[in-house]
């Protein structure tokens, strides 16, 4: 059997808007806004002209805090998703538009009229990763308060998620006649008529958005459990995943389509999209080099101790970082110096981290913060335009993703060289397009409408 | 408020559906199918820029429309079905230039904090033009959307009982609570908290960060936003208002209250009452706004309008009804109203078109120039701010020179 019997996949990519941890360099010279209508305006154009299949904002509902305090180091504050998604509708045509959205603290009711009238007013382009929270923390900013246990919040998910597309479907698309003459606007006296009972809700009604150009919006998931991978194969349409290398990649993507068969799924209903950086150059030296750079830029000294102190748990504030890492292990127990922040919670056996890394500095001779520049964040592709262009194609074409989501260190112009110099290629190639095929991100992902 | 006859005036129009009239829909200029598409609210708004006026507000709700006030109908023959206010004014904003944008929010069903930033983020997409108009829920159907059982019953149509005034007394204590923690949050941020000072490796300065610490009977709110002071500091807060409780909350908490006066005696009545509130919530020298709402139906030809109004009666089959005072006429003669209803104090108008686009584009060809001709109104946008357009300084924040993080800042 030759390559060529497999058929060449079209790769899908999406732009992360610059975020609020500290891939994003703000302290760079070309740092734009993070907050200013225009920055987000810069960025999805740019993403537009490339072609790309979505832009995605993430979403955070309290300020992030280490040892009680705002943590100040990294990009602070956002504005609201859907807010900006529906702006950013007014400047884009084709452009996916997807955003994080908690299930634990809002309503199916209102988030689907949200959703619903996104797609409307984008004609068709939105998207809604679906996150859950379960930290009192950031209860403490809602109605609702904290705290739901941990392995409740997949099943609110997913409740949450089943009651909305109720609502969604609660109009078929064949309700709206506004016709004049017989005085019809509507043909169907209960549209939008739903009811829906769970152990988390109980809702009834009628909803009052029309179905929306895209039905359902496309549905992201991000959890990496394993009840997250089953949540994404029975209900996504798309899957955030954080595995960056070729082989972690192969593995995750194997695992997850093969779970699809059991809820009576084909393998492209579920798209996998890895969440990656980069660094271009002229050359690959130059790219390393700026690789490099970038790297330094994103872990300062101070950075570099906090990062340490979210795995060890304890103040480190006086440990150098430019000399060794703390003799003292890891505190055991509830977490307590980081809050806000999901990969807080999902660090492994911290004695077991500590240990590896300090077996990495002592053979390698690392400062605390160049190892933290190694172990956190490298770029996932460096070089130049071409090499870029080669690896990302093999990475799709080799079953590890069916695509990427971009995050540029940079706001607003962090993706412009990328769509310049990489895209061009991946054109070339014949593995992504040249022109929007599709009105809607349903299109563009190659998803049928639902 | 001083009751010169020159002042200028302030003009809003109030955006719902097909126009307010429930057969507006059926008119040839109408454009019911469009009415879910952003081009169709787009066009609305470019056409109110072109006439000036200082802002449009989204009527919005969380349950289909229906004519009976507490329950869905099954009616068909009636616009039913809306987009997200919030969502369909941002998608508006880009387009516009000077208008204020002003949508609704659902108190009892919806979370401030999130309420909140969508406006702050509404002020930054449109610079500085952001409002929000908040509403109580009398609809036992849209608690049932949000599974709550226990909503009370707000029958405003019965008479006041001991009971009903005790849950209004809730219902807008809510509302006051809720526009509290909106102000609070937008106040949260100072306005130069962000620093990006990369000697010290500091994004913001964390003192310039509050904890907003509100804890109210049906919600408390931590802080503080995640979303910066917006560009109006604070963004407009507006409510409508029919009686004693809602006077009140628009004294003590809006900067903008919409009233529905059908006599220059009602208006004097209101006003009378809103200002000694405002007084007593110690707000005697703030500007607060109280614009008359009026549902126009206006043609250039005597009585075209009213012959419309009765041709649309019939099309709906019911007499029209409404809160507010309903007009038809030319637009001279609204002009004569607004001028005999403004001598009473109110320092603008709220006017709820009876048809889309028809009598929007009445207001900004006709009764605009004639406003204009009397010198009662703008010949060009002042100002780029919502603020800027009604007058109204970008205040201080409330939290600037307080030398706390909040109770949390400990090491």
């Amino acid at each position: 059997m030759t390559s060529s019997s497999k058929p060449v996949k079209q790769i899908h990519l999406a732009a992360h808007f610059p975020g609020v941890n500290n891939t994003t360099v703000w302290s760079d010279p070309a740092a734009g806004s993070q907050i200013e209508f225009s920055s987000f305006a810069h960025f999805a154009r740019t993403a537009e002209r490339a072609k790309f299949d979505f832009l995605f904002l993430a979403e955070g509902l309290r300020l992030r805090e280490q040892h009680g305090r705002i943590y100040d180091l990294d990009v602070v504050g956002r504005p609201d998703t859907f807010t900006v998604l529906a702006a950013l509708a007014a400047v884009t045509d084709r452009l996916g538009l997807a955003g994080t959205i908690n299930s634990t603290f809002n309503e199916p009711y209102e988030v689907a009229r949200q959703f619903a009238s996104l797609d409307h007013l984008s004609a068709g382009r939105a998207a809604w990763n679906v996150v859950t929270s379960w930290d009192a923390f950031t209860g403490e900013n809602f109605r609702r308060g904290g705290f739901l246990r941990e392995e409740d919040r997949y099943a609110r998910a997913r409740q949450f998620l089943e009651a909305s597309w109720q609502l969604f479907d609660s109009w078929h698309g064949d309700e709206l006649l506004a016709d004049r003459a017989s005085g019809k606007f509507l043909n169907d006296p209960d549209a939008g008529r739903f009811a829906y009972r769970s152990s988390e809700f109980d809702i009834s009604g009628r909803f009052d958005v029309p179905r929306a150009p895209q039905g359902r919006p496309v549905i992201f998931q991000a959890g990496d459990s394993d009840q997250g991978r089953e949540f994404a194969a029975a209900s996504a349409d798309a899957i955030f995943s954080r595995h960056g290398t070729l082989f972690a990649g192969q593995a995750f993507y194997a695992d997850v389509k093969g779970r699809l068969a059991r809820y009576g799924r084909q393998r492209d209903e579920l798209k996998i999209l890895p969440s990656v950086t980069f660094a271009l150059g002229d050359t690959d030296v130059e790219a390393h080099e700026r690789a490099a750079l970038i790297r330094r830029q994103q872990v300062s000294g101070q950075t570099a101790i906090r990062l340490l102190e979210q795995v060890w748990n304890r103040d480190l504030s006086d440990l150098d970082p430019d000399g060794p890492l703390p003799a003292q292990d890891p505190l055991i127990g509830e977490h307590t110096i980081a809050r806000g922040r999901a990969s807080v919670r999902m660090t492994r056996d911290p004695l077991a981290v500590a240990n590896e890394w300090r077996a990495l500095a002592g053979t390698k001779r690392l400062s605390v913060r160049e190892l933290i520049i190694e172990v956190t964040g490298r770029q996932s592709f460096i070089g130049t335009p071409a090499r870029v262009a080669e690896e990302m194609n093999r990475f799709v074409q080799e079953d590890a993703s069916d695509g990427f989501i971009l995050a540029p260190h940079l706001t607003p112009t962090g993706l412009d060289e990328f769509a310049d110099k990489v895209v061009p290629l991946l054109q070339e190639r014949g593995v992504f397009r040249t022109e929007y095929q599709g009105d809607t991100l349903r299109d563009h992902l190659g998803l049928a409408a639902r | 408020m001083p009751e010169n006859t020159s002042t200028p005036l302030h003009l809003a129009v109030a955006l719902d559906g097909a126009g307010w009239h429930p057969a507006a829909w059926r008119e040839p200029e109408a454009r019911p199918a469009e009415l879910f598409t952003a081009r169709y609210w787009a066009d609305l708004a470019a056409e109110a820029e072109h006439g000036l006026l200082d802002l449009l507000t989204f009527e919005d709700g969380l349950s289909l429309q229906s004519d009976d006030p507490f329950a869905p109908d099954a009616r068909t023959d009636r616009v039913r079905g809306r987009l997200d206010s919030v969502l369909v004014a941002a998608r508006i904003a880009p387009l516009t230039r000077h208008i204020g944008l002003v949508p609704t929010a659902v108190v009892p069903f919806t979370e401030p904090f999130h309420l909140s930033k969508a406006v702050a983020t509404l002020d930054f997409v449109s610079s500085g033009r952001a409002g929000l108009r908040v509403k109580v829920s009398a609809r036992p159907d849209e608690a049932a959307h949000f599974g709550r059982r226990e909503a009370a019953l707000l029958r405003l149509d019965e008479p006041d009982t001991p009971q009903k005034l005790a849950t209004l007394a809730e219902e807008f204590g809510e509302v006051a609570d809720y526009v509290e923690v909106l102000r609070r949050l937008w106040d949260s941020w100072e306005d130069d908290a962000e620093i990006r000072d990369a000697g010290t490796g500091r994004f913001v300065d964390r003192a310039k960060l509050h904890y907003i610490d509100f804890t109210g009977s049906r919600f408390s709110v931590r802080g503080p936003s995640i979303t910066p002071r917006p560009p109006q500091g604070q963004p407009i807060v507006a409510s409508v208002a029919h009686r004693t409780e809602p006077y009140q909350l628009a004294a003590r908490s809006s900067d903008l209250a919409f009233i529905t006066p059908h006599t220059p005696h009602d208006a004097r009545a209101a006003l009378a009452e809103i200002r000694d509130a405002q007084q007593a919530a110690g707000r005697g020298d703030e500007t607060v706004h109280v614009f008359a709402d009026l549902v126009v139906f206006l043609d250039d030809r005597p009585g075209a309008a009213a012959d419309r109004l009765a041709r649309l009666n019939d099309s709906a089959g019911a007499e029209y009804r409404s809160d507010a005072r309903i007009f038809t006429g030319t637009p001279g003669e609204l002009a004569d109203l607004v001028e005999e209803l403004a001598a009473t104090g109110l320092t603008g108008f709220r006017l709820r078109p009876g048809a889309l686009p028809y009598d929007l584009e009445r207001i900004t060809r006709g009764l605009v120039p004639e406003l204009q001709r009397r010198g009662r109104f703008r010949t060009a946008y002042e100002a780029s701010t919502l603020r800027g357009l009604l007058g109204l300084p970008r205040p201080a924040n409330r939290y600037a020179d307080t030398d706390t993080v909040g109770p949390a800042a400990t090491v």
